[in-house]
């Protein structure tokens, strides 16, 4: 086995992730173990400064309530993202993060977010629940108040960044830590924890990007998003939910920039090429996916089918008709010398949208010298994500908060602490946690602070350490360094380090399971259709994929978290096509159609479909568990 | 290619453990070569451009080339951040140019409190009560609202 030394931290509460929701976990976790003498100890893969889906920084807060600015209630939050995601939703949970995130909005900008403020003093909002920010340093920022908060903990606050987290540690049926490595030395890390809260990200490059060279980096959400929080709160045996509920985000095509600010703030249009206006031309269909696709905003799902019906009868490409929005702006300032300072205005709002979170769609429109006043620029349906903090819904099955429940919920929804997972001590947040969609960046943060809180309550009811077994320790630690051993038994023996009939190495494997997941599960060159002999295709090639990922080799530790990212990868695959297979409906035609099940059954599937690995019989359970109303 | 080195500018960070390239890269991309005390990108198909290493680089010996599969050749986008704003060039294929500046945060660098001056109500001790710290002045709003029960 390689050399590496074996490092052992023992904390009362482990974060795992360095992104909004382990920041928010961070600097929630900071003020009640300091009340309560508790140790905290956070773990990144990366830098936390820039670590997470807000590296490069984001153009908006796309959740705030406004509870005092516009006098609205958490339960209308729940009314929208219930309709959204075509009634598949957890009341209690999208209830609970929407009651906090305003505070969350707020300490943003005592931190020193700046928030567009209008002449008045009020917010700008880009849309009903979205505020405009200049968020080039939003990381840097949440990242800072949460480094802060940590300091003030001393000994007790611990961050460890450039350590992959890579498998949990389980005692009986509670967590009891995690293990990983360093990516910069030969390190292993054993992390001994009383609770961990999951915030790892969700996943991307599960299915073959659209891309054909280079550009396979320019994923809508980041290559470094690689399901890490599902495959750990799966591998501890942990009960998932919604892992059908993928999202398709479509953005300005190949660069994927954002089109929020487009289509809310500036009125825009999305037309085809012949065109034709698809959300008004196709409204008859919306009725076939009543009651969610009769209501407003029509649900994110739906307006991306309605746009692929139209390519599918060839009337691509489709455009957003920048120049059409901007004249229309434009055109009702009557005074000449103000219409020409509110056209500089847009064009600065616009480059700001790109160059604050998609610079490369900057660099694309520079490079095709586009003037979005003169010409419309394209809109494409990206490749398939796992984002259950977007208008995806993937993740753990979680605990509700006690206050939120019904008598009848209460059974179904709750056991003991906010935000734990079947698992007990094992907490998830952001895109960890599932059924809580439309959380974004900032609803992600307060739903990291809120399972901060509950992991410590839970750590104080129960304060003798998990064990952990020393030989299951060594057994995982030769089983993560295993790809660099077998790279070093066998690069030598062919002309080719790539080439090799002994190893594969994790960038073939990944593409090997893009393919798969493309042509079989419905990706982009499907236009996201799929059917029942095609995804028990696709098991069979996740079964051979799962034997040679024994197979994996790693040149360096760079490779090796390569290799256990695809690894992570494999499972996010395996339980979502599980899942499309079992659920025999389509209920997100914009997000994949079963093309065998073409309809909506809300009789015999207006239910959550939820998955489990059992890490004893090594065996898959699929199995529906019923929506419970909460909010009229 | 994504982001990469400006050989001629680039110092290796004057030999320190890390390059500020290096430390930053949310993908782990960046390597210091240390014969040439060069950076490098090692797997540009992966750099998913945020330029975070161009922000950071104290020398500027970082730039992104537009992805070659599909942006034409000939622009560039070049951020200059300072600690309270960021300036952009944008500079056209037809070579025509923009420039952008935009505020990054309202706050010195490194003063974020984390209670942001809330004061956190007592009956929030309870690890048990749903109320967070900071609440509930945080929310501008008298109390955490919870469920009307049907």
């Amino acid at each position: 086995m390689a050399a590496f030394d074996t490092v052992e931290v023992t904390t009362d509460l482990l974060i795992i992730g360095g992104g909004m929701a382990a920041c928010g976990a961070a600097v929630e976790a900071a003020y009640w173990a300091k009340k309560h003498n508790l140790k905290v100890t956070l773990v990144d893969k990366a830098a936390m400064d820039r670590s997470g889906a807000v590296a490069m920084g984001l153009s908006a807060l796309n959740q705030y309530v406004g509870m005092k600015a516009k006098g609205r209630t958490p339960e209308d939050y729940v009314h929208y993202v219930r309709s959204d995601l075509m009634g598949i939703t957890r009341d209690d949970l999208v209830y609970d993060i929407a009651r906090h995130v305003d505070g969350s909005v707020h300490l943003f900008e005592k931190w020193g977010l700046p928030i567009w403020k209008d002449k008045d003093g009020n917010y700008v909002f880009e849309g009903p629940w979205q505020l405009m920010i200049n968020g080039e340093s939003y990381k840097i920022v949440i990242a800072e108040a949460a480094k802060n908060a940590m300091a003030q903990l001393g000994e007790n606050g611990k961050i460890y960044e450039r350590v992959f987290i890579t498998e949990p540690l389980i005692d009986g049926d509670r967590i009891a830590g995690a293990v990983g490595f360093s990516v910069r030395e030969n390190k292993f890390y054993v992390f001994k924890a009383k609770a961990v809260v999951v915030a790892m990200g969700g996943a991307v490059h599960v299915f073959r990007p659209r891309s054909v060279g280079e550009g396979l980096g320019r994923s809508w959400y980041p290559p470094f998003n690689t399901g890490s929080s599902a495959y750990f709160t799966m591998k501890a045996g942990a009960e998932m939910t919604c892992q059908e509920v993928r999202f398709i985000p479509v953005r300005f095509k190949d660069a994927y920039g954002p089109v929020g600010a487009w289509f809310l703030l500036f009125k825009s249009k999305a037309t085809t090429a012949l065109g034709g206006d698809y959300m008004v031309e196709r409204r008859p269909e919306l009725q076939n996916w009543a009651p969610y696709g009769l209501v407003k905003p029509v649900p994110a799902n739906l307006r991306n089918y309605l746009m692929m019906l139209d390519q599918k009868e060839g009337k691509g490409p489709t455009y957003m008709r920048t120049e059409e929005a901007i004249g229309a702006i434009v055109s009702s300032v009557p005074d000449e010398k103000e219409r020409k300072k509110r056209l500089k205005e847009v064009e600065s709002e616009a480059w700001e949208d790109f160059l604050d979170m998609t610079i490369s769609q900057a660099l694309l429109w520079a490079g095709s010298d586009i003037a979005p006043e003169q010409k419309a620029s394209e809109m494409q349906a990206c490749e398939p994500y796992f984002i259950g903090s977007h208008s995806g819904a993937s993740g753990a099955w979680i605990s509700g908060p006690e206050d939120l429940q019904t008598e009848k919920s209460k059974k179904e929804y709750f056991w003991g602490y906010n935000g734990m997972t079947t698992v007990k001590g094992l907490f998830c947040a952001g895109d960890a946690s599932g059924a809580s969609s439309h959380k974004f960046s900032d609803g992600s943060h307060a739903e990291g602070r809120i399972r901060a809180k509950a992991a410590l309550a839970y750590v104080a009811d129960n304060p003798t350490q998990p064990k952990v077994d020393a030989a299951t320790v060594e057994g995982l630690k030769k089983q993560i360094l295993k790809p660099l051993d077998i790279f070093t038994q066998f690069k030598g023996q062919t002309d080719s380090p790539d080439i090799n009939e002994n190893y594969i190495r994790p960038r073939q494997f990944m593409f090997r399971l893009q393919k798969l997941m493309d042509e079989y599960a419905g990706g982009a060159s499907t236009m996201f259709m799929t059917n029942k002999p095609s995804l028990e295709t696709a098991l069979e090639l996740l079964k051979l994929l799962k034997e040679d990922s024994e197979k994996l080799g790693a040149e360096s530790l760079h490779e090796l978290m390569r290799c256990w990212e695809n690894i992570h990868r494999m499972w996010q695959a395996e339980s979502h096509v599980r899942t499309i297979l079992f659920r025999e409906e389509t209920r997100w035609p914009g997000y994949y159609f079963r093309a065998d099940t073409p309809k909506m059954d809300n009789e015999k599937w207006k239910v959550f479909v939820n998955c489990k690995w059992d890490p004893k019989t090594n065996k898959w359970d699929v199995f529906k568990r019923d929506i419970i109303q909460i909010v009229e | 290619m994504p982001s990469y080195v400006i050989l001629e500018k680039c110092d290796g960070c004057k030999g320190q453990d890390k390059t500020a390239c290096q430390h930053i890269c949310p993908n782990d991309l960046m390597v210091l070569n240390k014969t040439t005390m060069k950076a490098y990108n090692r797997d540009p198909a992966m750099c998913w451009e945020c330029m975070c290493c161009v922000k950071i680089c104290p020398q500027q010996a970082m730039a992104v080339r537009g992805y070659a599969d599909f942006i034409p050749m000939g622009a560039s986008v070049t951020p200059l951040r300072g600690t309270e704003d960021i300036m952009w060039t944008v500079k056209f294929r037809n070579k025509s140019l923009k420039r952008f500046r935009f505020p990054t945060r309202t706050t010195p660098e490194g003063s974020a409190v984390p209670d942001g001056g809330f004061k956190t109500a007592p009956e929030a001790d309870n690890l048990k009560s749903p109320l967070l710290f900071t609440e509930p002045e945080s929310l501008r709003v008298p109390a955490l609202p919870t469920l009307k029960k049907k």
